[in-house]
């Protein structure tokens, strides 16, 4: 049995630093993401998640350029994208597809001219992989500070929106009918968004950070029925899945004959969600089979 | 309006001399009416007659001309005084939003943070919920309702607050005959239970007709006010309109039919089509 458990939990995995350090902030941005990616889903605002997760790229690999920390990069990426889709009028609906699409061509540009400056530069193509696919096992533990302050900042937002985000996301026309300041909200959950997607971008990479954001908050729709619930799920499952993965890709060292390699964790996280996705959907849809199949005692 | 203030009491709506340009098309042109507590008057028009603009002005979030009192005071945003239900609400189902998260937002959706629960909130919410029968789908997702169902939630929502004016833009439009005489019954009580006037607007008279104290007939721009009675006659509806319309009864039921085509005042504008989608109903 002891057996059984070492070959699944490698003795060294659980006092490893690696391990230790991507669990940390792997659980800090599932947390986020869950909190923040649940209003996200309900928004519709999906597509902006994406499209700041990509820009995001820009960030990171502008501070690979002068020597900075990829998650201040990200953070400030993500947050100026954020603001000037908020200018250009993502508050309306069609407004929110042209303003996304018009800021994520830009930032991709910039990011393209600094991935080559970085490769010229520093002479390394690593970098680029570790940005837009994330390399959980390479964050330092002296990271953990910033996410813990990013992660706060976030969590708080949201929980300070409170009843008026989650009002104004179901419905602009109650909200505004109550008072509420409808595009005020809009602009500081946006912040939030931002502020999720740099964590999640930090984790998992720039182009898989919305896996991250969106996925387990689609998970817990799937099984929840209160916003209270799917952002606790959102969180919980969110916090599983880079768990599991962290411990797949610890173990993966062995797989292919000793190849001395770890496989992307990003790899893991994403593939677990997406499962996870698919059979959240599965009751649902044997339900709905069993109600239409015909009843035999009626022939 | 001069009639509706002087019995004494001040209305719990005032709409005096109200205009409102929107792009350059002018939507409300000098719309008067009054409304007393308690009362249920249903705000009649065409689509595109300007109810919803109307409604928007009264919530305090369209700018006009001319004055607009709720309970006496200037209109403001966020008034406690006014509960509303809009006509565009869609949730898809997989919403995580149960009804009784719906009509718990209505107590204190406006302040910020988490709601801290308690037995009190629970319990209102519960006797709200009692009040529109609305106990056994209290726990099934909003979006997962149907219309009648949603439009009950809707209206709990807004009365949670306790408002002594309740705002329904079209609560009718999207239902079917059994589950709008549902919704009307429904709000004929309540109003009557609790003193709470009602201002509902919709572009189909007779399903209202049995239960509306006073009516406010837009057209053109233009409204008209005053009982069923006073409103809905060939005379006043063809000033209102600009042409001649009829006004019919047909086994109790009103029918607004327009005139001859050469009759119309102006043929360029929408009101010919507008009128001519009435004699549907």
């Amino acid at each position: 049995m002891s057996a059984q458990l070492a070959a699944i939990f490698d003795p060294g995995f659980f006092t490893s630093q690696i391990v230790q350090v991507a669990a940390t902030v792997s659980a800090l941005a599932a947390v986020v993401c869950g909190t923040v990616g649940v209003f996200t889903v309900i928004r519709g605002q999906s597509f902006a998640g994406e499209a700041l997760g990509d820009i995001s790229t820009t960030g990171g690999s502008g501070a690979f350029l002068v020597g900075v920390g990829p998650l201040w990069g990200f953070g400030v990426a993500a947050v100026a994208a954020a603001a000037v889709m908020e200018l250009i009028g993502i508050q309306r609906p069609r407004g929110r597809d042209l303003a996304t699409g018009i800021v994520l061509g830009a930032g991709l540009g910039l990011a393209a001219l600094f991935l080559y400056l970085d490769s010229v530069y520093h002479n390394t193509t690593g970098a680029t992989v570790s940005i837009v696919f994330g390399s959980m096992f390479t964050i330092a533990s002296s990271a953990i500070p910033a996410v813990i302050a990013f992660s706060a900042i976030a969590v708080c937002l949201v929980a300070a929106l409170g009843r008026p985000l989650l009002l104004s996301s179901i419905s602009p026309e109650l909200a505004a009918a109550r008072g509420i300041p409808v595009r005020l909200v809009g602009v500081a959950y946006l912040l939030a968004l931002a502020i999720a997607i740099a964590l999640a971008a930090f984790t998992i990479g720039t182009i898989l950070s919305t896996a991250l954001l969106v996925g387990p908050a689609a998970i817990a729709l799937r099984l929840t029925r209160s916003p209270a619930r799917a952002i606790a799920a959102a969180a919980a499952i969110g916090i599983a899945a880079t768990w599991l993965s962290i411990l797949l890709a610890y173990d993966s060292y062995d797989w292919y004959h000793q190849s001395g390699k770890y496989w992307p964790v990003s790899f893991f996280v994403v593939t677990l969600i997406f499962l996870g996705y698919l059979m959240a959907g599965l009751p649902r849809r044997l339900r709905r089979r069993r109600e239409i199949a015909p009843d035999p005692a009626r022939g | 309006m001069s009639e509706a203030l002087s019995n004494g009491s001040a209305p719990i709506l005032a709409v005096d001399e109200v205009s409102v340009s929107l792009a350059g098309r002018e939507v409300l042109r000098d719309v008067s009416f009054a409304i007393e507590s308690g009362e249920f008057t249903g705000l009649i028009g065409s689509n595109g007659a300007g109810k919803t603009t109307l409604f928007r002005v009264i919530l305090g979030l369209q700018a006009a001309h001319g004055t607009v009192l709720v309970g006496g005071a200037p209109r403001s945003r966020r008034n406690p005084l006014i509960g509303y239900v809009p006509q565009k609400f869609q949730l898809d189902p997989d919403v995580p939003l149960r009804a009784r998260d719906l009509v718990a937002l209505g107590l204190d959706a406006h302040r910020y943070g988490i709601a801290t629960p308690s037995r009190a909130r629970r319990a209102r919410v519960e006797e709200m919920l009692e009040a529109v029968d609305a106990r056994d789908f209290a726990d099934a997702r909003v979006g997962t309702l149907s219309g009648g169902e949603q439009q009950r939630v809707l209206i709990a929502h807004a009365l949670i607050a306790a408002p002594k004016l309740l705002l329904l833009d079209e609560p009718l439009a999207n239902l079917d005959l059994r589950s709008g005489h549902e919704v009307v019954a429904l709000l004929a009580r309540i109003t009557s239970e609790q003193r709470i006037a009602v201002l509902i607007s919709a572009h189909e008279m007779n399903p209202l007709l049995p239960v509306i104290d006073r009516i406010v007939y837009l057209a053109a721009g233009r409204a008209a006010s005053g009982t069923t009675e006073e409103v809905v006659r060939t005379s006043v509806l063809s000033a209102l309109y600009g042409h001649h319309v009829d006004v019919l009864q047909v086994h109790g039921r009103v029918l607004v039919v327009a005139g001859e085509a050469g009759e119309l005042a102006d043929t360029s504008d929408h009101s010919h089509t507008q009128t001519q989608v009435e004699i549907v109903s």
